[in-house]
Protein backbone atom coordinates (compact mmCIF):
# COMPACT_ATOMS: atom_id res chain seq x y z
CA UNK A 1 0.00 0.00 0.00
CA UNK A 2 1.58 3.40 -1.07
CA UNK A 3 1.28 6.45 0.57
CA UNK A 4 0.87 9.02 -1.66
CA UNK A 5 0.15 12.86 -1.93
CA UNK A 6 -4.18 12.39 -1.62
CA UNK A 7 -3.07 10.81 1.86
CA UNK A 8 -1.82 13.80 3.32
CA UNK A 9 -4.30 16.11 1.46
CA UNK A 10 -6.69 13.91 3.09
CA UNK A 11 -5.51 14.60 6.39
CA UNK A 12 -4.90 18.34 6.27
CA UNK A 13 -8.18 18.47 4.87
CA UNK A 14 -9.74 17.01 7.67
CA UNK A 15 -8.06 19.33 10.42
CA UNK A 16 -8.91 22.40 8.60
CA UNK A 17 -12.33 21.22 8.77
CA UNK A 18 -12.12 20.36 12.38
CA UNK A 19 -10.75 24.09 12.86
CA UNK A 20 -13.56 25.54 11.22
CA UNK A 21 -15.92 23.30 12.92
CA UNK A 22 -14.18 24.35 16.17
CA UNK A 23 -14.57 27.61 15.83
CA UNK A 24 -18.56 27.84 15.19
CA UNK A 25 -19.39 25.27 18.00
CA UNK A 26 -16.79 27.41 21.01
CA UNK A 27 -17.92 30.84 19.91
CA UNK A 28 -17.77 31.64 23.57
CA UNK A 29 -14.66 30.95 24.19
CA UNK A 30 -11.64 32.67 23.09
CA UNK A 31 -9.18 30.36 24.16
CA UNK A 32 -10.48 27.39 22.52
CA UNK A 33 -11.09 29.62 18.87
CA UNK A 34 -7.07 30.47 19.16
CA UNK A 35 -6.69 26.62 19.65
CA UNK A 36 -8.89 25.83 16.64
CA UNK A 37 -6.66 28.65 14.56
CA UNK A 38 -3.72 26.52 15.38
CA UNK A 39 -5.08 23.56 14.04
CA UNK A 40 -5.71 24.79 10.62
CA UNK A 41 -2.21 26.58 10.36
CA UNK A 42 -1.51 22.94 11.03
CA UNK A 43 -3.42 21.56 8.12
CA UNK A 44 -2.07 24.18 5.83
CA UNK A 45 1.42 23.10 7.22
CA UNK A 46 1.17 19.87 6.58
CA UNK A 47 -0.53 20.34 3.07
CA UNK A 48 3.09 22.35 2.37
CA UNK A 49 5.53 19.64 3.28
CA UNK A 50 3.05 17.22 1.53
CA UNK A 51 3.59 19.36 -2.18
CA UNK A 52 6.60 20.12 -1.25
CA UNK A 53 7.69 16.49 -0.81
CA UNK A 54 5.59 15.34 -4.00
CA UNK A 55 7.31 18.03 -6.61
CA UNK A 56 10.49 17.34 -4.90
CA UNK A 57 10.95 20.95 -4.18
CA UNK A 58 12.46 22.43 -0.88
CA UNK A 59 10.83 25.43 -1.04
CA UNK A 60 7.38 24.30 -0.12
CA UNK A 61 9.41 23.24 3.77
CA UNK A 62 11.30 26.69 3.55
CA UNK A 63 7.70 28.34 3.30
CA UNK A 64 6.17 25.96 6.29
CA UNK A 65 8.92 27.06 8.75
CA UNK A 66 7.51 30.84 7.53
CA UNK A 67 3.96 30.05 8.39
CA UNK A 68 5.10 28.43 11.83
CA UNK A 69 6.51 31.49 12.45
CA UNK A 70 3.81 33.44 11.86
CA UNK A 71 1.46 30.89 13.92
CA UNK A 72 3.59 31.49 16.87
CA UNK A 73 3.70 35.32 16.20
CA UNK A 74 0.39 35.50 16.20
CA UNK A 75 -0.57 33.12 19.40
CA UNK A 76 1.76 35.26 21.41
CA UNK A 77 -0.05 38.43 20.50
CA UNK A 78 -3.85 36.44 20.77
CA UNK A 79 -2.98 35.57 24.52
CA UNK A 80 -1.59 38.69 25.45
CA UNK A 81 -4.60 40.66 23.94
CA UNK A 82 -6.74 38.37 26.11
CA UNK A 83 -4.65 38.60 28.83
CA UNK A 84 -5.43 42.04 28.95
CA UNK A 85 -8.97 42.06 27.86
CA UNK A 86 -9.69 39.43 30.98
CA UNK A 87 -7.72 41.96 33.32
CA UNK A 88 -10.05 44.70 32.27
CA UNK A 89 -13.25 42.55 32.69
CA UNK A 90 -12.86 39.99 34.20
CA UNK A 91 -14.45 37.36 31.75
CA UNK A 92 -13.27 35.99 28.25
CA UNK A 93 -16.26 35.39 26.73
CA UNK A 94 -16.95 36.68 23.33
CA UNK A 95 -20.08 38.53 23.54
CA UNK A 96 -18.53 40.53 26.74
CA UNK A 97 -16.57 41.83 23.71
CA UNK A 98 -18.23 45.43 22.86
CA UNK A 99 -16.84 47.98 24.77
CA UNK A 100 -16.28 49.99 21.06
CA UNK A 101 -20.02 49.34 20.69
CA UNK A 102 -19.08 47.61 17.18
CA UNK B 1 21.56 8.96 8.04
CA UNK B 2 18.21 8.04 7.12
CA UNK B 3 16.15 4.80 7.87
CA UNK B 4 14.81 2.63 4.96
CA UNK B 5 11.07 1.76 5.82
CA UNK B 6 9.02 -0.65 3.70
CA UNK B 7 5.77 0.21 2.28
CA UNK B 8 3.79 -1.70 5.08
CA UNK B 9 5.37 -0.40 7.94
CA UNK B 10 5.29 3.31 6.42
CA UNK B 11 1.18 2.99 5.77
CA UNK B 12 0.97 1.56 9.18
CA UNK B 13 2.92 4.57 10.54
CA UNK B 14 0.94 6.84 8.80
CA UNK B 15 -2.26 5.38 9.82
CA UNK B 16 -1.08 5.44 13.25
CA UNK B 17 -0.08 8.91 12.90
CA UNK B 18 -3.19 10.14 11.21
CA UNK B 19 -5.86 8.95 13.19
CA UNK B 20 -4.44 10.02 16.43
CA UNK B 21 -3.92 13.71 15.34
CA UNK B 22 -7.46 13.50 13.76
CA UNK B 23 -8.93 12.13 16.94
CA UNK B 24 -6.91 14.38 19.15
CA UNK B 25 -7.98 17.46 16.95
CA UNK B 26 -11.35 16.89 17.55
CA UNK B 27 -10.90 16.86 20.88
CA UNK B 28 -9.46 20.00 21.23
CA UNK B 29 -12.66 21.54 20.13
CA UNK B 30 -15.05 18.72 21.74
CA UNK B 31 -13.59 19.14 24.99
CA UNK B 32 -14.93 20.08 28.49
CA UNK B 33 -11.95 21.31 29.97
CA UNK B 34 -9.41 23.56 28.49
CA UNK B 35 -6.60 22.49 30.07
CA UNK B 36 -7.08 18.89 28.19
CA UNK B 37 -7.82 20.79 25.40
CA UNK B 38 -4.41 22.19 25.04
CA UNK B 39 -2.96 18.94 26.24
CA UNK B 40 -4.84 17.11 23.29
CA UNK B 41 -3.42 20.42 20.75
CA UNK B 42 0.19 19.57 22.11
CA UNK B 43 -0.46 15.37 21.28
CA UNK B 44 -1.93 16.63 17.66
CA UNK B 45 1.34 18.22 17.45
CA UNK B 46 3.63 15.74 17.91
CA UNK B 47 1.72 12.91 15.78
CA UNK B 48 2.07 15.73 13.16
CA UNK B 49 5.47 16.09 13.76
CA UNK B 50 5.13 12.21 13.16
CA UNK B 51 3.63 12.61 9.76
CA UNK B 52 6.27 15.57 8.80
CA UNK B 53 8.91 12.54 9.58
CA UNK B 54 7.16 9.97 7.43
CA UNK B 55 7.16 13.01 4.48
CA UNK B 56 10.71 13.43 4.85
CA UNK B 57 10.74 16.87 6.36
CA UNK B 58 12.92 16.09 9.43
CA UNK B 59 14.01 19.33 10.01
CA UNK B 60 10.57 20.85 10.02
CA UNK B 61 9.14 17.99 12.26
CA UNK B 62 11.53 18.89 15.04
CA UNK B 63 11.00 22.79 14.70
CA UNK B 64 7.29 21.87 14.80
CA UNK B 65 8.10 19.94 18.54
CA UNK B 66 10.51 22.87 19.62
CA UNK B 67 8.11 25.58 18.69
CA UNK B 68 4.79 24.47 19.05
CA UNK B 69 4.91 21.70 21.86
CA UNK B 70 7.48 23.56 23.89
CA UNK B 71 6.92 27.34 23.32
CA UNK B 72 3.36 28.35 22.19
CA UNK B 73 0.98 25.05 23.44
CA UNK B 74 3.15 25.91 26.99
CA UNK B 75 2.04 29.27 26.72
CA UNK B 76 -2.03 28.41 25.84
CA UNK B 77 -1.56 26.35 29.08
CA UNK B 78 0.09 29.11 31.34
CA UNK B 79 -3.08 31.13 30.07
CA UNK B 80 -5.43 28.66 30.73
CA UNK B 81 -4.13 28.07 34.04
CA UNK B 82 -3.56 31.73 34.95
CA UNK B 83 -6.99 32.86 34.31
CA UNK B 84 -9.86 32.40 36.68
CA UNK B 85 -12.54 31.70 34.24
CA UNK B 86 -15.73 30.08 34.67
CA UNK B 87 -15.40 27.83 31.80
CA UNK B 88 -18.67 26.21 32.56
CA UNK B 89 -20.39 29.13 31.71
CA UNK B 90 -19.01 29.50 28.39
CA UNK B 91 -19.48 26.14 27.15
CA UNK B 92 -23.43 27.26 27.57
CA UNK B 93 -24.88 27.60 24.05
CA UNK B 94 -22.37 24.78 22.82
CA UNK B 95 -25.27 22.45 21.48
CA UNK B 96 -27.15 25.11 20.21
CA UNK B 97 -24.45 26.27 17.22
CA UNK B 98 -23.99 22.68 16.50
CA UNK B 99 -26.29 21.86 14.15
CA UNK B 100 -25.00 24.85 11.47
CA UNK B 101 -21.38 24.34 12.57
CA UNK B 102 -21.79 20.78 11.71
CA UNK B 103 -23.54 21.31 8.47
CA UNK B 104 -21.14 24.38 7.55
CA UNK B 105 -18.00 21.56 8.33
CA UNK B 106 -19.68 19.10 6.65
CA UNK B 107 -20.17 20.69 3.30
CA UNK B 108 -16.58 22.03 3.72
CA UNK B 109 -15.20 18.73 4.22
CA UNK B 110 -17.25 17.00 1.50
CA UNK B 111 -15.89 20.22 -1.16
CA UNK B 112 -12.16 19.36 0.35
CA UNK B 113 -12.62 15.77 -0.47
CA UNK B 114 -13.82 16.04 -3.65
CA UNK B 115 -10.99 18.46 -4.73
CA UNK B 116 -8.37 16.19 -2.97
CA UNK B 117 -9.82 13.15 -4.71
CA UNK B 118 -10.42 14.09 -8.11
CA UNK B 119 -6.80 16.00 -8.04
CA UNK B 120 -3.61 15.15 -9.98
CA UNK B 121 -0.41 17.47 -10.58
CA UNK B 122 0.58 18.53 -14.16
CA UNK B 123 3.50 16.72 -14.91
CA UNK B 124 4.73 19.75 -16.33
CA UNK B 125 5.38 21.06 -12.66
CA UNK B 126 6.94 17.76 -11.62
CA UNK B 127 9.97 18.37 -13.90
CA UNK B 128 10.77 22.05 -12.99
CA UNK B 129 11.33 22.08 -9.37
CA UNK B 130 12.40 25.65 -7.73
CA UNK B 131 14.68 23.94 -6.10
CA UNK B 132 15.13 20.24 -6.03
CA UNK B 133 15.41 18.50 -2.67
CA UNK B 134 18.91 16.81 -2.90
CA UNK B 135 18.88 12.57 -1.74
CA UNK B 136 19.16 12.35 1.82
CA UNK B 137 22.94 10.58 0.57
CA UNK B 138 23.93 14.09 -0.14
CA UNK B 139 22.66 16.16 2.39
CA UNK B 140 20.73 16.28 5.34
CA UNK B 141 17.30 18.06 5.00
CA UNK B 142 18.07 20.52 7.36
CA UNK B 143 21.52 21.29 5.48
CA UNK B 144 19.38 21.53 2.10
CA UNK B 145 16.70 24.06 3.80
CA UNK B 146 19.79 26.24 5.39
CA UNK B 147 21.25 26.46 1.92
CA UNK B 148 18.36 27.52 0.49
CA UNK B 149 17.01 29.76 3.13
CA UNK B 150 19.92 31.97 4.00
CA UNK B 151 20.62 32.64 0.08
CA UNK B 152 17.54 32.62 -2.02
CA UNK B 153 14.68 33.22 0.47
CA UNK B 154 17.04 35.78 2.94
CA UNK B 155 14.79 38.52 3.04
CA UNK B 156 11.47 36.45 3.73
CA UNK B 157 13.88 35.13 6.84
CA UNK B 158 14.65 38.24 7.95
CA UNK B 159 10.94 38.97 7.47
CA UNK B 160 10.37 36.56 10.12
CA UNK B 161 12.31 37.76 12.18
CA UNK B 162 11.00 40.74 12.34
CA UNK B 163 7.32 39.72 12.65
CA UNK B 164 8.64 37.55 15.56
CA UNK B 165 9.99 40.91 17.53
CA UNK B 166 7.19 42.81 16.19
CA UNK B 167 5.12 39.81 18.35
CA UNK B 168 7.94 40.44 21.22
CA UNK B 169 7.38 43.37 21.44
CA UNK B 170 3.43 43.96 20.86
CA UNK B 171 2.99 41.19 23.88
CA UNK B 172 5.12 43.16 25.96
CA UNK B 173 3.67 45.71 25.94
CA UNK B 174 -0.15 44.79 25.98
CA UNK B 175 -0.13 43.52 28.89
CA UNK B 176 2.86 45.62 31.00
CA UNK B 177 1.19 47.71 33.42
CA UNK B 178 1.91 50.63 35.86
CA UNK B 179 0.88 49.47 39.44
CA UNK B 180 -0.35 52.06 41.25
CA UNK B 181 1.06 52.65 45.11
CA UNK B 182 4.27 50.27 44.28
CA UNK B 183 7.54 51.97 45.14
CA UNK B 184 9.76 50.94 42.21
CA UNK B 185 13.42 52.14 41.96
CA UNK B 186 13.55 55.31 39.54
CA UNK B 187 17.07 55.40 38.64
CA UNK B 188 16.98 58.93 36.54
CA UNK B 189 15.59 60.54 39.80
CA UNK B 190 18.27 59.15 42.26
CA UNK B 191 21.14 60.55 39.67
CA UNK B 192 19.20 63.69 39.46
CA UNK B 193 19.54 64.03 43.55
CA UNK B 194 22.59 67.08 44.36
CA UNK B 195 24.08 66.80 47.59
CA UNK B 196 22.18 70.30 48.49
CA UNK B 197 18.91 69.00 48.05
CA UNK B 198 19.44 65.32 49.90
CA UNK B 199 21.09 66.27 52.54
CA UNK B 200 20.38 68.76 55.11
CA UNK B 201 23.06 69.95 58.09
CA UNK B 202 21.79 71.28 61.10
CA UNK B 203 23.18 72.27 64.04
CA UNK B 204 21.66 70.22 67.63
CA UNK B 205 21.72 72.20 70.15
CA UNK B 206 23.16 70.75 73.47
CA UNK B 207 21.21 67.70 75.22
CA UNK B 208 17.87 68.73 73.60
CA UNK B 209 17.92 66.65 70.02
CA UNK B 210 16.14 68.08 67.13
Amino acid sequence: MVIGLGHYLTVAAVLFTLGVFGIFINRKNVIVILMSIELILLAVNINMVAFSTHLNDIVGQVFAMLILTVAAAEAAIGLAILVVFFRNRGSIAVEDVNMMRG
Amino acid sequence: MRLELSMTVTAAFFYLFATITIASGFMVIASRNPVQSVLFLILAFVNAAGLFLLMGAEFLAMILVIVYVGAVAVLFLFVVMMLDVDFAALRQGFLQYLPIGGLIGLILLLELILVVGTYTVDPGLVRSPQVPIPSADVMTNTEAIGQVLYTRYFYFFQAAGLILLVAMIGAIVLTLRERVGVRRQDISKQNARTQETAVEVRKVPFRQGI
